[in-house]
């Protein structure tokens, strides 16, 4: 067990080196001077002299061999330093510290809402197989896993907020602040967040649930006359559950995945959006280091997924 | 002799030879939902062929005493802020959503599946190499590499597809070597290679033919979500550049006018949902036909 924890450490360590390695090249390789594309929109409309350009070269160390030029970002980015965005003048790492708590906070409660409504939506579907409360649950789930985020963003602000005027359309107060005007604000967005990653974990358990319900070991519950809930409780959901150790790791990359929309549609300060806009003001910096944090964080979230595998189901051997 | 009765029972109560082509339709157009979803589909591919002759208005057409209109009997689905019909550019968006979804998924695939059977078959450092690459991309986020990609190479439905492929390569490419890994321990690839056969004999006669069925309904639920992808990237406005028709720059047109012309978003919102519900279905129903676990059960 420790020497599989050791080797998968050892491997998420080169995964993120090679992350960097293919953010780094994808802006230096891809066509197009990376000085052009650092600068954007000044550099096209002529606005910069030759000389101001060659020192901005040196600046951003592009005078360098490519070897050099990673090594120097790398060390960089060891000391905590991200670089300096284009068109915040701020330090990277300062912009993602002060949007990171608010992407956060939605997130996790989308997380929670994911996985406790889907897990029972599923659990519910497979322990009254046939009857209409799993027709309807899958068809929920079925529905769910296909409606777009932004649209259904758009229909519920529609309803909730224009027409009905119960909840904000957009912003985002600090709970410390406002609690109840923060409650009012995050709810259609966190739910938007949750709603595919929901409908992925109804599914997942529903199937689960289901092959497990048919091991032998359930038939041997069942005979010894227990309940039905310790059976599905005691016996089948703790094996059940194990997918949902693999959704909770393919939901922090939704979470970010869905930021970027959610936070977009609804004015929310997070770290989607700084990459949203970072895009759209072509500030390459913020783009680079943002999506390295996130691939980061994400590699990291499945190493810890598939070491509680092992942890959790004493069946999986690993060599 | 009971033995011999037994074993006579057995056999006569096992089930009559069914031609495979014979089985995988009977189980695929088993669910009305799966035909439902074929019938989408077959839709979409027949809209975009014709869109030409179906659509009753030029969608690119700029009719601005028509701005803005509910719907009514001359614009079924109402007309946008610059007076085109909203239905024609209903029409002429399902050419982007087949263009972008079956050139990525092509592409992807090629590469994906090359890839993960290379690194299957013949393990060692290549393995690693290409593994840990693909464990790389898969760290981003579909959407997030594809922005990052898109931000850099241009806007463009080109460069979406480039973009989406590459987010797509890593998962084909992790199935496939899985699948491969677990296929190259039969038997028959043994007997196969005592006979001489070479390593491009075996990969391409026996491991991918054995490994396509499974890959098949990876590469239909893909499309479902690439169908997704797309239109999340043209909705943040990364994507087909204006005034060409995607469905989800469409939603995000018609946001602002929510209030008054709620239909502008809802169309395009429905008709993304339908291709893509449509999708997963007909991926669903491929699964059950081509599972060989399945067999004897449906």
């Amino acid at each position: 067990m420790t020497a599989y924890i050791i080797r998968r450490l050892f491997m998420a360590v080169v995964i993120i080196i090679l992350v960097t390695v293919i953010v780094f090249l994808s802006i230096r390789l891809l066509p197009g001077d990376p000085l052009i594309i650092f600068l954007g929109n000044q550099a096209t409309s002529g606005t910069i002299t030759e000389e101001e350009l060659d020192r901005l070269r040196i600046e951003y160390r592009l005078d360098k061999s490519l070897p050099e030029q990673y090594a120097l970002w790398m060390w960089d980015l060891l000391h905590g330093n991200l670089g300096t965005s284009i068109y915040y003048h701020e330090n990277v790492g300062t912009l993602m510290a002060e949007r990171f708590p608010i992407t956060l906070h939605l997130g996790v409660l989308a997380l929670i809402l994911n996985i406790v409504v889907g897990t029972l939506m599923g659990l519910a579907a497979a322990v009254r197989r046939g009857t209409w409360i799993d027709t309807v649950s899958t068809f929920l789930a079925n529905i769910g896993v296909c409606i777009p985020v932004f649209w259904l963003a758009a229909i519920l602000v529609y309803i909730f907020s224009l027409r009905l005027g119960w909840l904000e359309i957009a912003g985002y107060i600090s709970p410390f602040e406002d609690f109840w005007l923060n409650t009012r604000q995050i709810i259609l967005p966190v739910f938007c967040m949750a709603i595919g990653g929901l409908s992925t974990t109804a599914r997942l358990t529903r199937s689960s649930m289901l092959e497990v319900t048919r091991q032998d070991y359930i038939r041997t519950a069942w005979s010894k006359g227990l309940r039905e809930r310790t059976v599905i409780m005691k016996h089948a959901l703790k094996n059940g559950l194990i997918p949902i150790v693999t959704v909770l790791g393919m939901g922090i990359g939704m979470v970010f995945a869905g930021s970027v929309i959610i936070e977009t549609m609804f004015a929310i300060p997070g770290v989607g959006r700084l990459l949203v806009t970072s895009i759209f003001a072509q500030d390459y910096v913020v783009i680079q280091s943002g999506t390295l944090v996130i691939a980061a964080i994400i590699v990291i979230t499945n190493l810890f997924v598939e070491i509680s595998y092992v942890w959790l189901d004493p069946r999986i051997r690993y060599n | 002799m009971a033995e011999v009765n037994t074993a006579i029972q057995e056999f006569s109560e096992a089930p009559p030879r069914v031609s495979e082509w014979k089985r995988f339709w009977r189980v695929f157009l088993q669910r009305k939902i799966v035909i439902f979803g074929l019938v989408v589909l077959g839709l979409l591919v027949f809209t975009a062929a014709f869109a030409d002759l179906i659509a009753p208005y030029d969608p690119y057409l700029n009719k601005l005493e028509d701005s803005l209109q509910g719907p009514s009997s001359s614009h079924w689905l109402g007309t946008d802020i610059q007076g085109r019909d909203t239905l024609s550019r209903l029409i002429y968006g399902s050419r982007t959503v087949l263009q972008v979804g079956f050139i990525t998924v092509s592409v992807a695939a090629i590469i994906g599946f090359a890839l993960g059977l290379i690194a299957g078959f013949v393990g060692g450092i290549t393995a690693a190499v290409i593994m840990r690459i693909m464990d790389a991309l898969m760290g981003f986020p579909m959407l997030i590499l594809a922005m990052m990609l898109a931000a850099i190479l241009g806007g463009g439905i080109q460069n979406v597809i480039i973009a989406l492929t590459v987010a797509t390569i890593p998962g084909y490419a992790r199935v496939m070597n899985g699948l491969a890994l677990t296929i190259k321990q039969n038997d028959y690839v043994l007997a196969e290679r005592s006979m001489g056969a070479g390593n491009w004999r075996i990969m391409l006669n026996h491991i991918l033919p054995n490994a396509l069925p499974p890959m098949i309904v990876l590469v239909t639920l893909q499309l479902g979500g690439l169908v997704m992808a797309e239109a999340a990237l043209s909705f943040i406005g990364i994507g087909i550049e204006p005034p060409g028709a995607a469905w989800g720059a469409m939603v995000n047109d018609g946001y602002r006018y929510l209030r008054s012309f709620p239909i502008l978003s809802i169309a395009p919102g429905v008709a993304i949902m339908l291709v893509v519900f449509a999708f997963n279905m007909v991926g669903d129903g491929l699964r059950d036909a081509l599972d060989p676990r399945l067999r004897g059960i449906l």
